[in-house]
């Protein structure tokens, strides 16, 4: 990449989407060509599956080759994802997959670099590596797969437990006070942040897409069901049922408009956000916010992170700005260039040596 | 070191004293300029042909308090006509610029040699903050000494009291009289410190001129001065033709990469967080971005090794730098990258431990922790530099090894060596061994290619990486089916995988040279060593060689796995001495691995180096 080492940058160059006109056209895929040949091995009814087709389905929607793809994950349930891609794939250590993409994605930033984490994986013991991540703002799409619950070591809370869960390691309930994973990417410098239920596999792939077209560090939270360890955690909120009247589907430039009937809304009152009728007490369609994203701006997006009724999802926040590896290359690519030193040996040689 | 013996003096035609080696120690407070005057000294000496060895002695803390004991910096310059391996135990000529360095480096000069003070700073606000309750100029305590009392702050001032400068700037400038003294004394010339300085203060000009000017007034001051023994001179070493340059050795670890980065094709990529002292490695890279090289400074030692193994994974030369307590948290990332065989480099300069221990102290004591600190059957490489100047090849042989064999190697340097200098005779990358990374399959192998397909004698797995059409494939910690990389929980085939792994690594003796030994070739005693004790090592068995005595040195460079030959090496002595600096790590293994032979140890854990005399005395005692 940065043109000192040739064999490498004709390497990288081959296998670049933006140099490789004279290779073949990009395939048309299909979500087939990204199942792998291996037997997934999810308890059957687990909001995994969902995530798994909402991504083959959205890796062909993405224009980018299949082997420029990489999924990083660290260990869990949800870990066990890159093995059933059928793209490049690194199964790490617990808790480490941002730190082994982070690599992967400075050595050639010209991939398409996934991270697959728990909320155990990415919170507990990868914590630190997630949010130096996120305020690098490097380009990964980190999805988590937040299911409340250590799933793969049978039971255990987790830093998104709620107070008072039972689980194996909380008999008597859950003691510790939970993370709120939207807060924290916004309140580590997070880019993009997006919310989405394991029941809507459109919604999910159209999140992805929106994620891999973010530049900088994406964030997806995936609110996701482990049927073993804590079935039904998120029911109350996203079941077929419910949904429509609890969560709000936010739309960039379009109103916060929830509700079967179409006719909640958000409002700010000055000093939070609530949930208002429209039509009641002098509420008008007026007072609805309308959604942006792209504020620079983190407030509103922070509070958004925060409302617990109606439950947004979607993409909350999306900001352009520079990314890390874009400052990284820059500055060794105006390194390189201004050097004087072509090889080694030039550096070897230089300055004070002597005879002998 | 054999002190005696050298400075026996000889006369000249120009009544210069020749000595054949000596050690000059420079020390101040922090704010002194303690290092910039030593290392000017030995860069002299080396522009004319002496072999030197260097070693800074920095205090623990950043800004000691003025004066104050732990505040004092020293810098130890060994030069010689003859062959230098270690900065040397015993001080010949002590610089203390103030009661504090006269208090903290006294005990290193023995009786008859010189020590040099500025008497200005030896007040009693002074004197009773180096923790002095009489002044040791006064009450005898030094008769058996050459005191050299100097005015050293009071000419510096007065050789530039025109100039206009503040008192901090005046005051800024003694170091140089105190450098111009002692080159003089060694009939050392000023141009090269002279245009150095004129580099450093190119655009103070004013700053500059001071400094020449107070450098010129302490040369002049010891050739007026009747109280200063004459001049002496150390003549040229006959060293081995060449261009050479003064190196230190984690500035030669980082080259070694930079070196080895070049000739493989590969973009060099470190990963790794700040730690003593190891972090010089991560400056000289960053440094040296301009070669293509990245630099990612990590929230922690374990995002800096996992960020080296995804590199390594893309396709990079991929090292991570650390010292002990940083290798402690890698252990479970080497683990994956010897799971998923990929080529890392860890570099380890070892400090004293156990925990945070001592810092800016030197150890060998992370051996073992290299060699088994991880869960599981999980064997890697490990090698250690003997020299600074052989940091730059043994970085470069890591490298090589990492990348032709798939799989991490661990280097072992110390902060001895580290932090050390000497002569280096610079060799082109094109006289450098080839380094073949392991290829890379060829596109029409995509059809039946797998991730662990070997390359029969290595046993090296192929480096398909990301970005590369056809071969897209997946790895990871779990254990792996043999050649299609599968995970496997088969009891055999884990078994299997775990004797492939260690047969990978022992294959590497195959690919690296037999052990030598310096010295009797065979005979009473094997001296035993490894790593950054080499210079004292050879010192003391080089002298006892030299007096007829049977003794040999073997010093290990390779440690796992361990040279071919050794069980031969071992057989042909009578005694094996295993020294180190630890409580008997090497010695450990061996006895393990050769469990056929007797082992005498010989350990150090002091956070000091061995010194030459106490080798010698003990190895005496076991030649009688
Ligand atoms: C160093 C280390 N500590 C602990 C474990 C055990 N462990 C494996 S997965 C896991 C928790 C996984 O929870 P989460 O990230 O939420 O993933 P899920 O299984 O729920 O998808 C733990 C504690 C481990 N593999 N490695
Ligand atoms: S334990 Fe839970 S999270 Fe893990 S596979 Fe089963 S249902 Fe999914
Ligand atoms: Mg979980």
């Amino acid at each position: 990449m940065h043109g000192i080492n040739t064999k490498k940058s004709l390497n990288t160059q081959n296998s670049s989407t933006e140099t490789n006109n004279n290779m073949s056209e990009l395939p048309t895929y299909t979500f087939k060509d990204f199942a792998s040949d291996q037997e997934v091995r999810w308890c059957p009814g687990c909001g995994d599956y969902v995530i798994l087709r909402a991504m083959q389905k959205a890796l062909p929607m993405m224009g980018r080759r299949r082997e420029d793809f990489v999924f990083v994950s660290g260990i869990g349930c949800s870990s066990r994802f890159p093995y059933y891609m059928n793209t490049y794939g690194f199964h790490g250590i617990h808790g480490r997959a941002p730190a082994i993409a982070t690599g992967v994605k400075l050595a050639n930033p010209k991939l398409s670099v996934w991270v697959i984490t728990g909320d155990g994986d990415g919170l507990a013991i990868g914590g630190n590596h997630m949010i130096h991540a996120i305020r690098r703002n490097i380009d990964l799409n980190i999805i988590l797969f937040n299911n409340k619950i250590y799933g793969l070591t049978k039971g255990q809370f987790s830093p998104t437990s709620d107070i008072g869960q039972k689980t194996k390691s909380s008999p008597y309930g859950n003691t510790q006070r939970p993370f709120n994973f939207g807060e924290l990417t916004v309140g580590s410098a997070g880019q993009f942040y997006a919310r989405v239920p394991d029941n809507n596999p459109n919604d999910m792939a159209d999140i992805f897409v929106a994620a891999e077209k973010h530049h900088g560090t994406s964030v997806v939270e995936v609110l996701q069901n482990c049927v073993i360890f804590n079935d039904g955690a998120f029911d109350s909120m996203v079941d077929k049922s419910v949904r429509e009247d609890m969560l709000l589907y936010l739309k960039q430039g379009e109103k916060m408009i929830f509700g079967k009937e179409k006719n909640k809304g958000i409002r700010f009152n000055g000093r939070q956000l609530e949930a208002v009728t429209i039509g009641e007490n002098g509420i008008t369609e007026a007072d609805i916010l309308v959604h942006d994203a792209t504020d620079p701006n983190p407030s509103m997006h922070f509070m958004l992170t925060q409302l617990q009724y109606p439950l947004p999802v979607g993409v909350i926040r999306s900001v352009d700005s520079s990314t890390f590896e874009e400052l990284v290359d820059t500055q060794v690519s105006a390194s390189v260039q201004k050097s004087k030193f072509k090889s080694v040996d030039d550096l070897l040689f230089s300055g004070e040596t002597y005879q002998v | 070191m054999s002190n005696d013996g050298h400075m026996v003096a000889e006369q000249t035609e120009q009544a210069k004293i020749k000595l054949d080696h000596v050690v000059i120690r420079f020390a101040g407070d922090s704010g002194d300029g303690m290092q910039l005057t030593g290392s000017q000294f030995s860069d002299t000496s080396a522009m004319l042909g002496n072999d030197i060895a260097t070693f800074p002695n920095y205090p623990a803390e950043i800004r000691a308090p003025e004066g104050s004991i732990y505040g004092v910096s020293g810098f130890q310059v060994h030069i010689g006509e003859v062959e230098i391996s270690t900065p040397g135990d015993d001080v010949d000529v002590l610089v203390a610029m103030n009661p504090a360095a006269l208090k903290t480096n006294f005990s290193a000069v023995p009786k008859g040699k010189t020590i040099i003070v500025d008497i200005d700073e030896f007040t009693s606000k002074n004197l009773t903050r180096a923790g002095y309750d009489q002044n040791p100029l006064d009450d005898g305590s030094l008769d058996s000494y050459v005191i050299i009392k100097a005015p050293i702050t009071q000419l510096s001032r007065e050789s530039i009291k025109d100039m206009g400068l503040d008192n901090t700037s005046m005051n800024r400038t003694r170091n140089m009289f105190a450098l111009g003294m002692v080159f003089w004394m060694f009939s050392r010339p000023l141009d090269y410190t002279i245009k150095f300085l004129e580099k450093k203060f190119g655009n103070k000009p004013n700053i500059f001129e001071a400094n020449v000017k107070v450098l010129k007034a302490g040369y002049h001051y010891a050739e007026t001065l009747e109280l200063l023994p004459s001049a002496f001179t150390v003549l040229p070493a006959k060293m081995t033709e060449g261009t050479y340059r003064i190196i230190m050795g984690n500035t030669a670890t980082a080259w070694g990469f930079l070196a080895a980065a070049e000739k493989s094709g590969k973009q060099l990529f470190l990963g790794s967080y700040p730690i003593t002292p190891a972090s010089d490695i991560l400056h000289e890279l960053s440094a040296h971005q301009h070669f293509g090289v990245v630099t990612f400074q990590a929230e922690d030692e374990i995002a800096g090794v996992c960020s080296a193994i995804g590199a390594a994974f893309t396709g990079d030369l991929a090292i991570t730098t650390t010292s002990g307590p940083g290798l402690a948290l890698k252990s479970e990332a080497i683990g994956l990258a010897v799971m998923t065989e990929l080529p890392i480099i860890v570099v380890d300069v070892q400090r004293g431990g156990p925990s945070t221990g001592l810092p800016t102290k030197t150890e060998q004591a992370d051996l073992l922790q290299a060699m088994y600190g991880r869960n599981g059957e999980c064997p890697v490489i490990v090698i250690a530099p003997s020299t600074p100047a052989n940091c730059f090849d043994f970085a470069y042989e890591a490298s090589r090894l990492a990348m032709e064999h798939m799989t991490p190697v661990i280097l072992l340097s110390d902060g001895y060596i580290a932090n050390g200098s000497a002569p280096w005779r610079i060799r082109s990358i094109k006289e450098m061994q080839p380094i073949n990374p392991a290829p890379a399959p060829a596109p029409e192998a995509a059809a039946d290619w797998m991730p662990y397909l070997r390359n029969p004698d290595t046993l090296a797995r192929q480096w398909a990486l990301p970005g590369t059409p056809g071969f897209e494939h997946r790895i990871g910690g779990l254990e792996k089916e043999d050649f299609t990389g599968h995970i496997s929980y088969d009891p055999e085939n884990h078994e299997h995988m775990v004797k492939r792994r260690a047969e990978k690594v022992k294959r590497v003796e195959n690919y690296i040279p037999e052990q030598q030994i310096d010295g009797a070739q065979s005979g009473d005693l094997l001296v035993v060593g490894w790593g950054g004790t080499y210079g004292s090592l050879i010192t003391a068995v080089k002298s006892l060689h030299e007096e007829g005595k049977s003794i040999g040195l073997a010093h290990f460079n390779y440690l796992n796995p361990l040279p071919r030959n050794t069980r031969e090496v071992f057989s042909r002595f009578k005694k094996i001495v295993i020294c180190e600096l630890n409580m008997g790590q090497f010695a450990t293994l061996l006895r393990s691995e050769f469990p056929d032979f007797q082992y005498l140890q010989y350990n150090k854990v002091q956070g000091l180096p061995f010194t030459v005399l106490e080798l010698n005395e003990h190895f005496s005692g076991l030649l009688k």
